[in-house]
């Protein structure tokens, strides 16, 4: 084999000559970490009350809440994507789809990219939230309306802040995960992580450091979220129950 | 204006998109079965005692939970044909890409099915394995009669489950060039200038199979749900 290892090609300037091409690399990191986390904090408001409707004696609204979380588990992240980003602008009300088209390109590839990432994990938020309010007993449900609180009281005094200790750590995976879903946005065009690193390939002929150097710049977002979360888990955990103190 | 749907694209393409789903399928049958056997293999690696064979499967599975799939899958498209050529001197013709990607795929999902079964395996009392050697049998023997039926048969759902997003996920191989339904289906739609409608029709089509195939899943579940 002889391939010509240069890793400091990271240092040169590009082609375009803005910046260099570890530049790139971190421009890329920057806009994965902004569109995870900004699709991260809808994801979980909207998981949350989707969570919740999931739970309600309200026949009408709790089918809703099932209908919203079987619609985002059952088709593919990439299809969803490419609904939002290729269809949606044509179905909006037209002013709303010109907008839309009249604004910057960059910005249209994260609207589509953010609101798509945002909604697939909410559903799976929303599953986490049920599945941890629903493993509370349900004395503590009963308890907080014979105390005289009325139903949304009992949630947001009650159920939702035991719930949400419970199901740390499966929300720890949840938001590992929406940090390697935003990979699947490199598709529309959207310059993150794994987009540059394609143009990187393009750029250098230098693929095998171009793709190391994504590569372990995903595990690196992998291990500081996991680090981070760990410590939160400790913090909260509820003592007496499974992996508790 | 209101956008005026057009579905008349859709019926003449069937034939291209059923060759499509044909792919899609084919290649999640091929995953499920490299990576349930590959996963079960990793799983009794990371559950045994020589040291660097646990370290091996923990390395493995944690690295190919680290990154995204769409990573994994342009590694396997881009670079390792790449390196294959060079090292073992093949003509520059030969295209190994698809299938590359295709084994990329297979080695990403056998990590998530490895961490399925060791759960599984985990799940069966302790007392089994040791009633096994009791009896005289070897390691081999004791996992393949005793320990696996049973780890499988808890595992079922999960199984099923992952089955399913496995299913889901090949719809990125869009990414590699291969033409599966998705793939398909944008392609068509590119070409007649219909790709709201190619969409929503795979969105639909995607969106039937899935949600048929998990309550499927639920109807098993509670049917065979241990006592």
């Amino acid at each position: 084999m002889n391939y010509q290892w240069n890793w400091s090609i990271f240092l040169q300037p590009t082609v375009v000559g803005d910046t260099t091409y570890l530049g790139w690399m971190f421009a890329g990191l920057q806009m994965t970490l902004m569109l995870s986390l900004s699709a991260w904090v809808i994801a979980l408001l909207l998981g949350a009350v989707v969570g919740v409707l999931r739970t309600v004696p309200n026949k009408l609204l709790s089918g809703l809440a099932t209908a919203y979380v079987e619609l985002f588990r059952n088709i593919p992240l990439l299809v969803q994507l490419f609904i939002w980003y290729f269809v949606m602008p044509e179905l909006v009300p037209q002013s709303l789809g010109d907008a839309y088209k009249q604004s910057h390109p960059v910005l249209q590839q994260f609207l589509a990219a953010m609101v798509c990432l945002a909604l697939f994990t909410s559903a799976r938020v929303a599953e986490q939230v049920r599945s941890g309010i629903n493993s509370l007993p349900r004395g503590q449900k009963n308890a907080g309306l014979a105390l005289g609180f009325t139903l949304p009281q009992v949630y947001r005094h009650v159920l939702l802040p035991m719930a949400f200790r419970l199901i740390m750590p499966p929300l720890t995976s949840e938001f590992l995960n929406i940090f390697k879903n935003s990979a699947v946005c490199s598709t529309i065009g959207l310059l993150e992580l794994a987009a540059q690193g394609r143009q990187l390939v393009d750029y250098t002929a230098q693929p095998y450091e171009s793709f190391i150097a994504v590569t372990v710049a995903y595990v690196a977002i992998n291990v500081v979220v996991m680090t981070l979360m760990k410590k939160l888990e400790d913090k909260v955990r509820v003592p007496g129950y499974m992996g508790g103190k | 204006m209101v956008y005026e749907f057009d579905w008349s694209s859709i019926p003449g393409a069937l034939p291209i998109l059923w060759d499509g789903m044909a792919v899609s399928l084919e290649i999640t049958l091929i995953a499920i079965v490299v990576g349930i056997v590959w996963g079960t293999l990793l799983a009794m690696m990371r559950l045994s005692s020589i040291k660097p064979l646990s370290l091996f499967a923990a390395g493995y599975v944690n690295l190919f939970r680290a990154i995204p799939l769409v990573m994994v899958l342009l590694w396997f498209f881009l670079i390792v044909p790449r390196f294959i050529a060079d090292l073992f001197g093949l003509p520059p013709n030969t295209d190994l890409r698809l299938a590359s990607a295709m084994i990329g795929f297979a080695l990403f999902e056998s990590a998530y099915y490895s961490e399925i079964i060791r759960a599984g395996i985990q799940s069966v009392p302790k007392g089994q394995m040791a009633a096994c050697q009791a009896l005289g049998m070897t390691y081999g023997q004791a996992m393949r009669l005793v320990i696996l039926p049973q780890a499988f048969r808890n595992m079922v759902p999960l199984l099923l489950t992952q089955a399913i997003i496995l299913f889901q996920d090949t719809s990125l191989v869009y990414v590699s060039a291969l033409a599966d339904f998705f793939g398909a289906a944008y392609k068509v739609g590119d070409r007649d200038g219909r790709l709201v409608e190619l969409l929503l029709f795979a969105g639909l089509v995607y969106f039937v199979l899935c949600f048929a195939a998990s309550m499927l899943v639920k109807h098993l579940q509670k049917k065979y749900q241990p006592a």
